[in-house]
């Protein structure tokens, strides 16, 4: 694997001199926690959509003077960044933007108000029910006007056609390279799939991004040919948000002798397949219909999370699966004993982690990880 | 053939020599270095066996203190070593519950004697064999004495799971002069309970063996047999289950 993935691991450091430079010419940042925030709605209101900081176990001491020490890692992460104010994209936004996903960010989101402004978007739960996608549309159009409003622009539909466009374009171009693990022995190993897919969030040159993505797919695509390797395990990732800082889990695989070659998760593969329809007439619908679909935890009942699970373990080729859940993150806590049915019933080997961003449980999953991979023929 | 088998674990080091069909064990404490205990094990192996180090065809170790050994041929899993020496022991077993000093397994294995699901408990020492030798120093006894002085029949129930709490807790009902007897058959009994709770997730078939060091308490035998209403297969020489496993499959390589 001797591809250059150096422009990756350099977008933060390059985003954050362009968005400093963006903002001294008057241009706005807004910050984004989720994958549920419509970035499309960002991009044409003319501002830069950013991703925030919050998978760094760094921040969390600072965090749990306010916030319960029972709670997601990834909340009390995000919450700590702000407050002790460590986050550079956190520090450039004009505006934060969060959605109901869980209890425990909603309430976080409260209380982070009193930071920065945070706009939080009402979720509807209960994802096959007419009801639920009318109430996302309506809050969809409230973020068009509140975004209008706010950052003084017009939101027009041609815009929001052309950054729908872009997104699309954007999807797609990560969905071909991490689909190129598919192939024996795989392109990436775990940590550099990480690299790309979760650095590409805090790009602020769609259009740079979009050259680099399809670049480093081509590049992959040649190098591909003809290789020979020793067969490691392919193991399925799936379950809680991971970036770089909460990478422990995928280091440990590798470090065992296996491969992570997907990873069914918020910055992996489980908003890949999802496209707005570009032939409908209205563009809220269009991204409404779209970010209803993300098979997030917090949705009851969520099919299309165990239906792509299932496909990925077959077209992966996948040998184990391993689901995360970052402590005291209920509904993907809950959701690993379907999954785990699911994964069983298929013949491959599971293993379910409970784990936060600390050291403290390195030994103790480590020899389940080597466990599960002596399982693997 | 020529093999050792080496569990390297958190409070002893177990180890077994294969000598063509011959078993010979040893064991020692862990102490504060896993290297040097592994060491000193090999050399106490080799004495007993009356075989030289050249002669050895393998080393196999396992155990938290695996990597720690240099010099291993492979280094295995504990859940795949108790899997590889119950398949040898007993064909028939199913479930495999293993209790050490700081962790505790139950284990899946299929007719192969190959692992098809694993639990262990969660970061916290409840339902260990550590737990046990907290109580027991609170009670004033060796944890090798704990199962002989347990009454059964006048199970003084304890509610804290964690380590720290339950020692407190049985430190105020002695105070209240609740009968030693009847507290150490409750331990028993919350152990029992906390690990027949995790079988239950991993599910039973066929026959239950029950391996690791906390096997040799008969209080706790007792309560997990209660729990689980099954009788339990147990291994002599129940904690050198681990690294009989390890010999076993460094034969077969």
């Amino acid at each position: 694997m001797s591809v250059n993935l150096e422009d990756f691991m350099s977008i933060r450091g390059a985003s954050l001199m362009k968005i400093k430079e963006a903002k001294d010419e008057g241009q706005k940042v807004v910050g984004v926690y989720c994958a549920y925030c419509p970035r499309e709605m960002i991009l044409a209101a003319g501002a830069i959509p950013v991703s925030l900081c919050g998978t760094s176990e760094a921040p969390i001491a600072a965090a749990e003077t306010v916030l319960p020490r029972n709670l997601c890692p990834l909340i009390k992460s995000s919450y700590g960044f702000a407050a002790t104010d460590t986050c550079p994209f956190f520090h450039f936004s004009d505006l934060v933007i969060g959605e109901t996903t869980c209890d425990g960010k909603k309430k976080m989101f409260e209380i982070m108000q009193d930071i920065k402004p945070v706009y939080v978007m009402q979720l509807p739960h209960l994802h096959q029910l007419d009801a639920a996608l009318e109430l996302w549309v309506k809050e969809l159009r409230r973020l068009r006007s509140t975004l209008e409003e706010e950052l003084d622009v017009q939101i027009t539909d041609e815009k929001l056609w052309e950054a729908i466009r872009t997104v699309n374009d954007e999807t797609m171009a990560v969905k071909a390279i991490s689909d190129l693990n598919k192939m024996e022995p795989p392109v990436l190993s775990g940590m550099d799939l990480l690299t790309v897919t979760w650095s590409r969030s805090f790009s602020s040159d769609r259009e740079k991004l979009l050259t680099m993505l399809n670049g480093l797919q081509q590049e992959l695509a040649a190098s591909q040919q003809g290789q020979a390797r020793v067969k490691k395990p392919r193991v399925l990732l799936t379950g809680c948000p991971v970036g770089l800082g909460s990478e422990k889990v995928i280091r440990l695989v590798e470090e065992a002798g296996g491969l992570i070659v997907a990873m069914e998760n918020c910055s992996g593969y489980k908003t890949l397949e999802l496209q707005s329809d570009t032939e409908l007439d209205d563009p809220i619908i269009a991204l409404a219909q779209k970010y209803m679909e993300i098979p997030c935890s917090c949705m009851s009942p969520n099919p299309y999370r165990f239906e792509l699970l299932e496909r990925m373990m077959e077209e992966f080729r996948v040998d184990a699966v391993v689901d995360l859940t970052w402590q005291a993150c209920h509904t993907y806590n809950v959701e690993a004993f379907e999954v785990g049915n699911l994964v069983r019933k298929k013949g491959l080997p599971y293993l379910h982690l409970e784990s936060d961003y600390s050291s403290s449980d390195l030994e103790t999953l480590k020899i389940r990880i080597e466990a599960l991979l002596e399982m693997v023929v | 053939m020529l093999v050792v088998g080496l569990d390297i674990g958190s409070v002893a080091a177990k180890g077994v020599i294969l000598d063509r069909g011959k078993v010979h064990r040893a064991m020692i404490p862990t102490g504060w270095s896993p290297r040097d205990a592994s060491e000193e094990l090999i050399c106490k192996l080799l004495k007993i066996s009356g075989c030289e180090r050249e002669q050895l065809d393998d080393i196999i170790v396992t155990g938290y203190g695996r990597i720690a050994v240099t010099g291993a041929g492979q280094v295995a899993t504990e859940i795949k070593c108790h899997a590889r020496a119950v398949a040898e022991l007993y064909p028939q077993v199913g479930t495999i519950v293993d209790i050490g000093g700081q962790d505790s397994k139950v284990i899946r294995v299929n007719e192969q004697g190959r692992v098809i699901d694993f639990a262990m408990n969660d970061k916290c020492a409840a339902g260990t064999g550590r737990f046990l030798q907290v109580m027991a120093n609170a009670l004033g006894l060796d944890v090798s004495e704990l199962g002989e002085h347990e009454d059964s029949n006048n199970i003084v129930p304890i509610n804290s799971m964690c380590t720290v709490f339950a020692e407190s807790e049985i430190i105020g009902l002695l105070a209240r002069g609740t009968s030693k007897a009847g507290i150490i058959a409750g331990l028993h009994q919350s152990v029992g309970r906390r690990v027949a709770a995790m079988v239950r997730r991993i599910g039973i078939d066929g026959e239950v063996a029950f391996t690791g060091g906390v096997a040799k308490n008969p209080g706790v035998r007792r309560a997990l047999q209660e729990e689980l209403r099954c009788q339990l297969l147990i291994p002599e020489g129940c904690q050198f289950t681990g690294a009989l496993g390890a010999a076993l499959l460094g034969q077969n390589s």
